[in-house]
């Protein structure tokens, strides 16, 4: 990685700022002294990166012949007006429009883009809410991300629409991948995003994305994390939300399918009055792996968060959750609420649970708990017993112990989809199917990106 | 003969309750099975409901003539058996009407019949709903989570009159209700007797059956009927208590 930066760098930087491309010899500065995570390393000790990242991965560090890629866009939106920005293999799509100005401010589209016309702008966010030199992926991504998703909800602003960010991989070759989006919300603005990690094909990818997301003062983001992936991906998902003075975010982590899923949540309260909720649901199968990583960094006074993870784990799946809610000495009157609960089908399937609270000061509401278990068998008596045949009764508790975090998706049409794909899901009928992971019935349909994007 | 249980022993990790039981019901019938705590009545509810924790040893239970054994739980249930709880269990995030159609529409489809259409399901769960006073928001909640013992117990005769049992086993339903609920339960329990389905109600006390009027009632202790007798018996064991049943057993 180091060489490949070194031979490449002038390409990687070519359309940085002065400031960006210091920030970029930061990271790579970073990166070389972190090096890449090991199990020795206690946010590391049940994920093992090394068997993943010895696969040969072809990398992209300029964007890739568009006219690949036009079949992306052949979708219709027949239940849910949503804004769709798409992104194939890390590079985003421009269709000739790297960049949609909407009449009210709202600038959305390719990083890349953004760089060059917005620079001043993309200097007061970028990598300040990122930390390079406390994880190593994350400085391995500013070191090499050229591209990526800006979007930017000025002051004052709603966006009309969801908006859809859908990264899709699909590449003849093992593929390896590191985007960047940035997403901003000025003060009192207001968004919906729906960001889907989707794969297309059965080909290997590791990708390593960072999102840095500023929500402003009294801003609300209702932002939802799609992952259905094939069986030999890696994806390791860092968000880096900073949210304002009265900000509002509500956060849910749909993890579907994926070899392995890793989720690096870090949420720092940047002002005093904060409020996040995040959800999380983890459905896995096979050797799949679903790591979730949770940091709350209660830095301000008064501010409320809520966590609720919930995971299903079939045949040899293992899972990670690892909460992390730290309250600062001067955050009074915080509330934080952590939830990790799991079902584990098989006995060899696995979870490593750790809730965790540091609390720096008395006045604080705090709570953590953890629960792991099989189906209640006196449920499926009780359900049995009224004439539903056992697979069903199965069915029906499975799909009430997510349920509790499908509920809580607000925007309808996502929710019934979700509903749906869950479903489906629990009864082993995405996986037959993962060249169309989402609405395809026969595993060898064309390749053709028809899915209905609207009701992902 | 509805249902035939002959000479039943069965018990759980080895350890035997019942201990060689015999009792017939008959369509149309109402039959009481009280005696002490620990006899072994919630087994013997068990047992025919099929509840795989515990094993028949031998004997045999024939249901409209077929070997129960064979029958799986829930094949059980869609041949018309029905158990009341004691403790209904909560079902978090499950709704009862999700519940009922989905116990309504595999029933049906056992049975060879369509699912029912949307319009007579709402139309059906309504009229049931009434049978047991039950409020309309009752049935959008989760089954049973944060239900009072009252709703509890009411929610299960909900669920008997909305899938119509052939036999219906109530296992301690009046366990745990104040007069007004029980007086609720018991006049749904009563709307729902017909010529063509039996009641088997188990209880400690002879309270409900002031209620709901037995045809038999029927003395469990030590793991066997050692004494039936008409409705009176119910009175006797209300007045005498149960110590002169085991000093005759002795």
């Amino acid at each position: 990685m180091v060489d490949l930066f070194e031979a490449n760098r002038q390409l990687v930087s070519s359309s940085d700022t002065a400031c960006l491309a210091e920030i970029r010899d930061h990271a790579f500065a970073a990166f070389q002294k972190l090096g890449l995570p090991d199990t020795k390393q206690e946010s590391w000790r049940h994920t093992d990166l090394r068997e993943t990242l010895e696969r040969g991965y072809d990398y992209h560090l300029s964007p890739l012949p568009e006219e690949d890629f036009q079949k992306v866009f052949r979708c219709n939106i027949p239940h849910l007006d949503t804004t769709i920005i798409g992104q194939l293999n890390g590079w985003h799509v421009s269709q000739d429009v790297p960049m949609m100005e909407l009449g009210n401010g709202i600038i959305m589209g390719s990083l890349l883009e953004a760089k060059k016309k917005y620079p001043a702008l993309i200097e007061r966010y970028y990598g300040k809410a990122a930390n390079d030199s406390i994880d190593a992926l994350t400085a391995l991504n500013t070191t090499f991300a050229r591209d990526g998703v800006f979007i930017y909800i000025p002051s004052g602003i709603k966006s009309p629409k969801p908006v859809q960010l859908i990264n899709v991989i699909s590449h003849p070759e093992n593929i390896f991948l590191q985007s960047r989006n940035l997403i901003v919300l000025g003060d009192h603005a207001s968004l919906s995003l729906v960001h889907c990690d989707d794969s297309y094909n059965h080909q290997a990818s590791f990708s390593n994305i960072v999102t840095e997301v500023f929500v402003g003062e009294n801003a609300f983001l209702d932002h939802y994390k799609l992952q259905n992936l094939n069986n030999d991906s890696a994806l390791i998902s860092a968000v880096w939300f900073h949210l304002g003075k009265s900000a509002h975010l509500n956060s849910h982590y749909l993890s579907l399918n994926g070899g392995l899923i890793r989720n690096n949540i870090r949420l720092l309260f940047n002002g005093p009055h904060g409020n996040a909720f995040l959800y999380g649901l983890y459905l896995m199968d096979r050797n799949q792996q679903v790591d979730n990583q949770v940091f709350v960094d209660h830095a301000f006074p008064e501010c409320t968060s809520t966590e609720v993870f919930k995971g299903i784990l079939d045949e040899s799946a293992r899972g990670v959750f690892n909460g992390h809610v730290l309250v600062r000495k001067n955050s009074i009157k915080t509330d934080a609420r952590q939830t990790n609960k799991n079902i584990l089908l098989t006995d060899t399937a696995r979870i490593n649970s750790k809730p965790f609270l540091e609390i720096y000061n008395d006045d604080v509401k705090c709570s953590h708990g953890s629960t792991t278990g099989q189906l209640d068998n006196e449920a499926l008596f009780y359900l049995r017993q009224r004439g539903i045949g056992e697979e069903s009764a199965r069915m029906l508790l499975m799909f009430a112990f997510a349920d509790e975090i499908v509920e809580k998706i607000a925007i309808p049409q996502l929710r019934q989809r979700i509903e749906d794909m869950v479903k489906k899901r629990l009864q082993g009928e995405l996986q037959i199917c993962e060249q169309c992971i989402l609405h395809c019935s026969t595993p060898d349909q064309p390749l053709e990106f028809t899915i209905d994007m609207s009701r992902i | 003969m509805l249902l035939q249980i002959k000479n039943l022993h069965a018990g759980i990790n080895g350890k035997e309750i019942l201990r060689g039981v015999d009792l017939e019901v008959d369509k149309g019938e109402v039959h009481a099975i009280m005696g002490p705590n620990g006899t072994g009545k919630s087994t013997l509810a068990s047992v025919i409901a099929g509840r795989e924790t515990f094993e028949v040893t031998s004997g045999e239970i024939l249901y409209q003539g077929k070997n129960l054994q064979k029958l799986s739980v829930e094949e059980r249930a869609r041949e018309g058996i029905f158990l009341g709880f004691q403790y209904p269990v909560e079902i978090p995030g499950v709704s009862i009407t999700n519940f009922m159609r989905t116990a309504v529409n595999e029933i049906r489809k056992y049975k060879g019949l369509d699912p029912l259409p949307g319009g007579e399901f709402i139309k059906l769960m309504e009229e049931r709903k009434k049978l047991v006073e039950i409020t309309s928001n009752l049935t959008n909640r989760s089954v049973n989570e944060g239900f009072s013992g009252g709703e509890k117990k009411k929610n299960e005769i909900f669920q008997m009159a909305m899938l119509e049992p052939v036999l219906a086993i109530l296992d301690e339903t009046d366990s745990g209700l104040d007069i007004d609920a029980l007086r609720i339960v018991a006049n749904g329990v009563n709307k729902l007797r017909r010529a063509d389905n039996a009641f088997l109600v188990i209880t400690h006390y002879q309270r409900l059956l002031e209620y709901i009027v037995p045809d038999f009632v029927h003395v469990l202790f030590e793991g066997k009927i050692v004494k039936s007798g008409g409705k009176e018996l119910a009175i006797e064991l209300e007045d005498r208590g149960y110590d002169w049943i085991k000093q005759e057993q002795a």
